[in-house]
């Protein structure tokens, strides 16, 4: 029979209600926990053994329906699958339990998920396809095509990602990993008819997909391994695929890199900025260009160097490319 | 110990905006008696942009630079956290699909070459950490850092995702409480201090397709930074460090808050550790001036 382990842990609890506090707060309660215990069972053992005014949501406890989803220490979780000796191993005993958004949080751990939901809205989340009201088959999708949505239809839209990316959290008109994960599943699938009015969206600057700073937090932190930065890059692929990539700042810059590495096998990385910019645009890098210039830092370009068998780059570059731009 | 050899894979800017990190890296592999073979066929890795245009191209060019690692029979070792993520992850990808690697390996055969996933791929940073060992470091140490407290930036892409630090690394990170470079600074003699940005993100990716948003992730790496009393930052980074270092003013007009600290490469800071000369470690290449040697 298994011994129950237990470990003394210490949680600071974020507290804040915006109908009685100007501040939000944190709690610190010290109990015993068990091997055998996640992060919920600790949260409802705070509210029924201790506080009975602490909120936070939970529904189906077997991490499917998402809502449970919080902060540990940082790091996104679902409350009710996430072992707390998990939590112990990485960030010691004292843990501290925050929402997922401090600034969107409205009780305690319950956030307002408004510009979440917003945002999943703006892509159009549903299939858009002609109904026969009266069909006499199923509208059957072979296995070769499910496969091509590459599980991104397992997303639970906890918010886990969408809460843990920088960019969201910087610039509001940023769409976000969740939905991007979701505009994918349905771009992606044979029987939608709405695909490319989709990577529209997904193809503005700003709210779109150009403005991933590629940390890879959403590909960490998701539990359903829905991998959203590989649904950006997929949606990426698809804007230039589907010949909408417009000619802009952040095209450029992903298609200046085959034609620099065509050139010197290498990237230029001067030429890639003007190349990014245009001519005028590049003006706003000249004083940055200039201390670095002063510092050895600038290749001029009769001086950029080349990869050893130039050839064979070229040649592949040639062969391989799949895109136009 | 048998003598350590790896074929090196240097990525774009150690031959253009930091020579500095070329410089140092040869440095400090002179001292440790490490031999690097640089692979001087390689191409760019794609930086996680060509990725965006054309994945399959991308693919490509990142087997064959993995394919001439394999020529020479060695690991490869890159110097750039996004150079080892593309190259990880092509291995990653090509392992894992036999379908996907026969197509990219009847393009290689074009130019006469195969991938066979053979070698493996590191970071220069678990290079020295896994092989070399940081107590051998230790005990090479002529001049202890000990008069500094670092802050150490651990950059995105040697962190992230979990699934190819398991793959690639002896004791992969955990990108939430990274360890490596927090035991290398130690292992110098330095103080590592604690900040809530080490292991987020700078924003280099997005710098010119959205450059508030960069702006303000550099500015607030460097606050974190300054506000933990560091003296510098370290980090295994080029691009980091070429964020960090030369993109202060719009960070600091960015956060309305005047930042700037040195940033060194990591292996500046081994450099220094192990007696190397300021010259041979390239710290007059920095932006921001490196004023304490």
């Amino acid at each position: 029979m298994d011994t129950l382990k237990t470990q003394q842990v210490t949680f600071k609890v974020f507290r804040f209600n915006e109908e009685t506090d100007y501040l939000p707060y944190y709690n610190t309660y010290t109990l015993d926990v068990t091997h055998e215990e996640v992060v919920l069972d600790i949260l409802n053992r705070i509210k029924w053994e201790h506080d009975g005014s602490l909120s936070y949501r939970r529904s189906c406890r077997h991490g499917i329906c998402g809502v449970c989803a919080i902060k540990v220490s940082g790091k996104a979780v679902l409350a009710c699958k996430t072992r707390l000796f998990d939590m112990i191993d990485v960030f010691g005993n004292e843990l501290v339990i925050e929402p997922l958004s401090t600034k969107r949080a409205f009780k305690d751990l319950v956030v307002d998920k408004k510009d979440f939901w917003d945002k999943h809205a703006q892509i159009k989340p549903y299939l858009e396809a002609p109904i026969d009201e009266h069909p006499v088959t199923e509208n059957l999708v072979s296995p070769h095509d499910a496969e091509k949505l590459l599980e991104a239809d397992y997303c639970i839209q906890c918010g886990a990602c969408h809460y843990s990316c920088p960019s969201v959290e910087i610039n509001e008109l940023y769409i976000g990993p969740a939905a991007f994960a979701a505009a994918y599943r349905f771009a992606a699938d044979v029987r939608d008819d709405a695909s490319v009015e989709r990577l529209h969206i997904v193809n503005e600057e700003a709210q779109g997909v150009w403005d991933c700073v590629k940390c890879m937090e959403c590909a960490q932190v998701c539990p359903k391994e829905v991998n959203p930065i590989e649904k950006i890059t997929k949606l990426h692929n698809m804007v230039f695929e589907a010949n909408i990539a417009k000619n802009n700042v952040a095209t450029r810059h992903a298609v200046g890199f085959a034609h620099s590495i065509e050139k010197h096998g290498l990237l230029d990385e001067g030429e890639l900025v003007r190349y990014s910019e245009g001519n005028i645009g590049v003006l706003k890098h000249v004083p940055v260009a200039l201390k670095m210039f002063a510092k050895g830092k600038i290749v001029l370009p009769w001086n950029m160097p080349k990869a050893d068998k130039l050839d064979e780059i070229k040649k592949l570059v040639k062969s391989s490319s799949t895109v136009k731009f | 110990m048998e003598k350590l050899k790896y074929a090196l894979f240097t990525g774009c800017t150690a031959k253009e905006s930091t020579p500095e990190q070329m410089m140092s890296t040869l440095a400090v592999a002179e001292k440790l008696g490490i031999e690097l073979v640089e692979l001087t066929e390689a191409s760019c890795c794609g930086a996680s942009h060509l990725q965006d245009y054309d994945d399959f191209l991308s693919l490509v060019l990142n087997a064959r630079n993995i394919a001439y690692a394999e020529k020479h029979g060695l690991t490869m070792v890159t110097i750039c956290n996004t150079c080892q993520l593309n190259t990880a992850m092509t291995k990653h990808r090509l392992d894992h699909n036999a379908e996907l690697k026969a197509k990219v390996n009847a393009k290689l055969a074009e130019v006469g070459l195969e991938y066979k996933g053979t070698s493996q791929i590191t970071h220069f940073l678990y290079a020295i950490i896994d092989d070399f060992g940081l107590d051998k470091i230790k005990e090479m140490v002529v001049k202890p850092l000990s008069q500094f407290n670092i802050a150490p930036f651990y950059g995105c892409h040697n962190i992230r995702p979990s699934e190819l630090q398991n793959e690639t690394h002896k004791s992969p990170e955990n990108p939430y409480r990274p360890t490596s470079l927090d035991d290398l600074i130690i292992a110098c003699g330095g103080l590592n201090v604690d900040y809530e940005e080490k292991n987020k993100c700078c924003g280099f990716h997005a710098e010119l397709q959205a450059p508030r948003t960069a702006a303000v992730l550099t500015g607030n790496a460097v606050a974190g930074a300054m506000d933990a009393n560091a003296d510098w930052m370290v980090t295994p980074c080029p691009l980091c460090h070429l964020k960090l270092d030369t993109q202060t003013h719009h960070a600091s007009v960015a956060i309305g808050r005047d930042v700037s600290l040195p940033v060194l490469h990591m292996q500046q800071m081994v450099g220094l550790a192990l007696g190397c000369t300021p010259a041979e470690l390239g710290l007059n290449h920095h932006v921001t001036k490196v004023d304490f040697v």
